[in-house]
């Protein structure tokens, strides 16, 4: 295996099984500094377990998983529930990992739009102020790989365009790498630098415009650029793709893609 | 025990126990805000269970309590580990079947050792009275270093408790901060059964902490408050039994009771944990336009 100096996190036919079933099976994955990598695919199709592969919270099964030593890691999980027998403010929240500077933690509240909530309450937050605090917890203790396990859930369109052009500012500032995952095929196309379509294997993979030029993925993904989200925003169809995934993926396998 | 007045006197024996009770109330307030947010009340019980199965076999194979009993805890947290890798039954049930065979093995062997009968009704509910210097002494030391190592690993306990996915994800294994959880735990329960007893134990872990959380607004500060309410409750009821006569254990229980029933009163304006959410623009431009 060739080590890249600034290689962040390899992944080698990576698999895990659960029970006997395999939840997801060779995944290659090479992340860099300061690149974007989306991960889509139906539900069901492994992402959350990449992503969980990637941040070490699961064990791959098969494969190997090599971090860079010393690397750091901000980690947006899908699900959060916090017990309201645990009193939490937003501001508390920020250093739950590691100690953080008031004048930081002002910062990292103002770049996500929520600096008003510092001495909110977290089981009082709606779901979009959720997870802007969630990913201002991310950020502020400045990681060299951020992991967004579908960071814009709950949050409302407006928004959704604003915390994905701050996510793309993160990126841009501090050079982190950027691991994201999404269900939505438009907007992230603008922003990332490698796509990987899962399903429970990878489908496809490469860089937005690669995959754009294959006539078989430009019906996958549509129409990209800002058009593409006009289509998003009055499309009332909450997966207007999700039909190209299968037919897409189950093409793109039969010609000998990793099984 | 002398009343006159409304001025007691003190023994020794009264001081022994207000200074071990002091101390432990401090210990105990981090560790049941820990219990309570983990939901692990029962596993406090299981482990206190498991405390007089020790107390039992120190006395058949007559090495000290204080080995013995710790020893007994931290092998109970070590067959919990392994017994939860089994899918098929949930912590509960396990922590249940624990709890009860240590209890009846603890009976059992108690009634073999036959002449050396022991307090039972101590056991159950403690004798803080008759805690002596070296007691003391292990409570100063085993508490000290117990508080210190909760401090310590604050912030890894609660990075665990809040989210084991984050805490692993950014370095901090909650698979560590679990084990440890459960060894603070059986090792204050072990110095702790002596005092309150084996079914009392659990109580004075949690009241004082399910007291703090109304009034407070962040987790060090329900432990701090927690801490602060037992050590009121271990004076009140200490001073209670004294008055009235009454068991000692169940006299500070008893207290800790009162002061949660109390402060569920307090309005929630007065508390640290008053809503504290800002209004919405909206809200400012409605309030400038009156």
């Amino acid at each position: 295996m060739t080590r890249e100096p600034n290689g962040l996190i390899t992944l080698e036919n990576a698999g895990v099984r659960r029970d006997s079933r395999w939840l997801v099976r060779g995944i290659d994955l090479r992340m860099r500094a300061g690149e974007i990598v989306t991960i889509i695919g139906p539900n069901r199709a492994g992402k959350s377990t990449t992503a969980q592969l990637v941040v070490g919270t699961l064990r791959a099964s098969e494969g190997r998983v090599q971090r860079q030593t010393g690397l750091r890691v901000g980690y947006v999980p899908q699900k959060l529930h916090i017990d309201p027998a645990l009193p939490m403010r937003v501001n508390r929240l920020l250093d739950l990992t590691a100690m953080v500077s008031v004048e930081a933690k002002r910062r990292a509240l103002d770049a996500v739009g929520i600096l008003h909530l510092g001495d909110a309450f977290v089981q009082d937050l709606s779901g979009g102020e959720f997870q802007r605090a969630l990913l201002a917890r991310a950020m502020v203790r400045q990681p060299n790989l951020l992991v967004l396990d579908e960071p814009v859930q709950g949050v409302d369109f407006a928004s959704e365009v604003m915390l994905y052009n701050l996510i793309k500012q993160i990126r841009d500032t501090t050079g982190c790498g950027v691991l994201m995952i999404s269900h939505d095929l438009h907007i992230v196309m603008a922003d990332t630098d490698t796509v990987l379509c899962l399903n429970g294997h990878i489908c496809c993979s490469g860089s937005p415009d690669s995959v754009v030029s294959n006539p078989e993925y430009l019906r996958l993904f549509g129409a990209h650029d800002t058009a593409g989200l006009a289509v998003y925003q009055h499309d009332h169809d909450p997966y207007p793709s999700s039909r190209w995934y299968g037919s897409a993926c189950r093409r793109v396998n039969q010609h000998g893609l990793p099984a | 025990m002398t009343c006159g007045a409304g001025i007691i006197m003190f023994d020794d024996f009264f001081i022994h126990a207000l200074f071990a009770g002091i101390s432990l109330a401090i210990i105990v307030g981090p560790l049941g805000c820990l219990i309570i947010w983990r939901k692990m009340a029962f596993f406090g019980d299981t482990l206190a269970h498991a405390a007089l199965l020790g107390i039992a076999l120190a006395i058949l194979i007559d090495i000290s309590s204080l080995v013995g009993v710790p020893l007994v805890t931290l092998a109970s947290c070590i067959a919990l580990m392994i017994a939860k890798r089994t899918p098929s039954l949930s912590s509960d049930t396990i922590l249940a079947i624990l709890a009860h065979s240590t209890l009846a093995l603890g009976l059992v062997l108690i009634s073999l050792t036959g002449g050396r009968s022991l307090d039972v009704n101590g056991l159950l509910f403690g004798d803080i009275l008759a805690v002596d210097t070296t007691d003391l002494l292990v409570i100063y030391a085993g508490g000290g270093a117990i508080l210190a190592i909760i401090i310590w690993q604050w912030r890894r306990l609660i990075a665990a408790t809040l989210s084991p996915e984050i805490a692993e994800a950014e370095g901090l294994s909650p698979q560590r901060a679990e084990w440890l959880f459960m060894m603070l735990i059986a090792l204050v329960v072990s110095i702790a059964v002596k005092l309150v007893g084996v079914l009392l134990i659990t109580a004075l872990m949690i009241i004082p902490a399910a007291a703090a959380r109304r009034l407070v607004s962040s987790p060090e500060m329900m432990a701090g408050l927690a801490s602060l309410l037992g050590v009121i409750g271990v004076i009140a009821g200490l001073y209670g039994s004294a008055e009235f006569d009454i068991p000692s254990g169940p006299a500070i229980i008893l207290a800790g009771g009162l002061l949660l029933l109390g402060l569920s009163f307090v309005p929630r304006r007065l508390t640290a944990n008053a809503n504290v959410r800002p209004h919405t623009h909206q809200d400012e431009v409605g309030h400038d336009a009156k």
